[in-house]
């Protein structure tokens, strides 16, 4: 588990529109990456190319590399699912399905993976998922009942057991914090923190307390100028981005001087 | 400012002209179809009353009025139901192709088809029953009773004219189609789209996406759908009256010559000559048409319920 991701010269279009263009980054495994930068400046863009989710857009594609641990994720034979299967999400508001149990949501990616699975593992893999999103405590009394009645934190922590339960290589989280108060925000970060041990984590967040408190490497993306396609602008040790950044563009950011 | 003293001013603040004349307007239309309702209900019964308390041999056919309106009640159920199994799923074949795979121009077309179907009168369609697919019948019922003729349904003798309950069934069923389908269509292309990324990101194909997400959202609606067209079918008038030519037996038999008709037809076809007691038989048989609709969906509404906490709807 937790594989490295290599991206090179990505150029990301919606039909004849350049979205994003050139960016070149590494994504080191057991660790946090996080992206900022301005609204619209193509981040949470470019983190749904890194499981094709993208796609779903009519008129969308790239070019350039996205190679998982030698795994080109664009070759011609790839599947988008298989790609999806490895490399799981976590979106901005927390999605459980509202027509399954708890249980059956902890299971559901599973379930697609492997069609026969005995009770007892199964029951075995919700405990396990559960207690890796520090839920289990909450919700071992009411597993049968619709994921939709608990709270939002509650509910974004369902989702991660989900994305977890299908033991990923990678876990994506675009802004899984911003629908969240902050004790919620501060259970999430808490699990980025432990989950990292175990899978290559790249989180899409608004907040650049967030991003220092959690990160290990920390990229900026920025727009040129108006009209221009976004881009990657620097991509550095955490500390090093929130303390001595080498772009003045991205010092600006974080000091607060525009964005 | 104590509270006491901002409750009381809230309870005595001024209520909007607009406020309450539109209060008074919804309250109105609400009391209003109750009212109509009840008001049907009253006239059915009381016309209905005599027909239920008369003696038997006052009744057409010299027996009692269970025993009259029993083959109605059942050829009314009978084709209704098949009706309903072979429009509903393909309803929602056709709602999921329009939502989830055609191409966009593709799907808008063929949704305004489907609505231009639903608007078509009924009458068309018994039409079109008699005259292009009763004949066409004829052939395959003869190979279904002799190939599947050990199935009570198709035990046959095959009809030489094709007029049978599977016929109806089949004209029924296209009648109800385009409703159900749009029915149908609304809920799924309502499916959150934060629902369907969550199983394509667990790595979901598109069928298992559907099944995940857009079926499981689009339940109640297929319910409901299916209840509002086996209300058409259950009341349909004339195509079955013009298409049917029934013997009054109650036979599972679809594909033979002796059909019961339904409770509709039978009033339409009967009145017009009938006098005295015979009309308010008649009407009791509508009553229990009507008493037999309202089941049908009391009991749909009860499928729908049974799993409204896990409906999306919270």
């Amino acid at each position: 588990m937790a594989k490295r991701i290599e991206v090179n010269g990505l150029d990301i279009y919606y039909g004849n529109f350049l979205a994003v263009q050139g960016v070149s980054m590494t994504i080191q495994p057991q660790s946090v990456t996080a992206l900022i930068g301005p609204s619209g400046c193509g981040k949470s863009t470019f983190l749904r190319t890194l499981n094709r989710m993208h796609e779903l857009v009519p008129g969308a594609r790239v070019e350039g590399k996205v190679v998982m641990d030698d795994q080109d994720l664009y070759g011609a034979d790839v599947d988008p699912v298989n790609v999806r299967r490895q490399i799981g999400m976590v979106f901005q508001r927390p999605n459980p399905f509202p027509t399954m149990s708890i249980y059956d949501n902890v299971v559901a990616g599973v379930k697609l993976n492997s069609k026969r699975m005995k009770k007892a593992d199964m029951d075995a893999l919700v405990e396990r998922s559960l207690r890796a999103a520090n839920l289990w405590d909450e919700v071992k009394d009411r597993l049968s009942k619709p994921g939709s009645g608990l709270s939002g934190g509650q509910q974004q922590r369902l989702c991660i057991a989900r994305a977890v339960a299908v033991q990923p290589e990678v876990l994506l989280m675009d802004e899984p914090c911003s629908a969240l108060d902050p004790i919620s925000t501060m259970a999430i970060e808490d699990l980025m923190m432990q989950l990292k041990s175990e899978y290559t984590i790249v989180i899409v967040t608004h907040n650049m307390q967030q991003a220092a408190r959690v990160s290990d490497t920390t990229g900026f993306f920025n727009l040129k100028a108006v009209g221009e396609p976004g881009g990657l602008v620097e991509v550095d040790a955490t500390d090093k981005i929130f303390s001595n950044p080498s772009v003045q563009a991205t010092e600006d950011y974080i000091s607060g001087r525009f964005g | 400012m104590p509270p006491t003293t901002e409750k009381t001013r809230t309870r005595g603040a001024p209520q909007r002209p607009g406020d309450r004349i539109f209060a008074a307007a919804s309250t109105g239309s609400g009391v209003l179809i109750l009212v109509i309702l009840a008001g049907v209900a009253a006239f059915l019964v009381s016309e209905a009353w005599p027909a239920i308390t008369a003696p038997a041999e006052d009744i057409p056919g010299d027996d009692s009025f269970v025993v009259y309106v029993w083959p109605l009640l059942f050829g009314t159920l009978l084709s209704a139901f098949f009706a309903l199994l072979i429009a509903t799923p393909l309803a929602v074949a056709i709602a999921l192709f329009i939502t989830h795979y055609a191409p966009r121009r593709l799907a808008a077309a063929l949704g305004y088809v489907i609505d231009l179907l639903a608007a078509v009168p009924s009458i068309i369609f018994g039409l079109w029953g008699v005259a292009e697919l009763a004949p066409r019948t004829v052939e395959p019922t003869r190979w279904l009773e002799e190939n599947l003729g050990f199935i009570p349904l198709f035990e046959g003798p095959a009809s030489a004219t094709g007029r049978t309950i599977l016929t109806i069934s089949l004209v029924l069923a296209v009648m109800i189609l385009p409703i159900i389908t749009s029915v149908v269509r609304e809920a799924f292309l309502q499916t959150p789209r934060l629902h369907e990324e969550a199983s394509l990101a667990l790595g979901a194909t598109r069928w298992e996406m559907i099944r995940m997400a857009v079926l499981p959202f689009g339940r109640s609606a297929i319910v409901g759908g299916a209840m509002l067209g086996l209300g058409r079918a259950l009341g349909e008038t004339m195509a079955v009256a013009i298409l049917l030519s029934p013997s009054g037996n109650v036979s599972f038999n679809l594909i033979s010559s002796a059909n019961p008709s339904t409770i509709a037809a039978n009033i339409a076809l009967t009145f017009p000559e009938s006098s005295g007691l015979t009309i308010n038989v008649l009407i009791a048989s509508g009553l229990v048409l009507f008493a037999v609709t309202l089941l049908v969906n009391m009991g749909a509404r009860a499928v729908i319920n049974r799993r409204r906490e896990f409906s999306g709807a919270n």
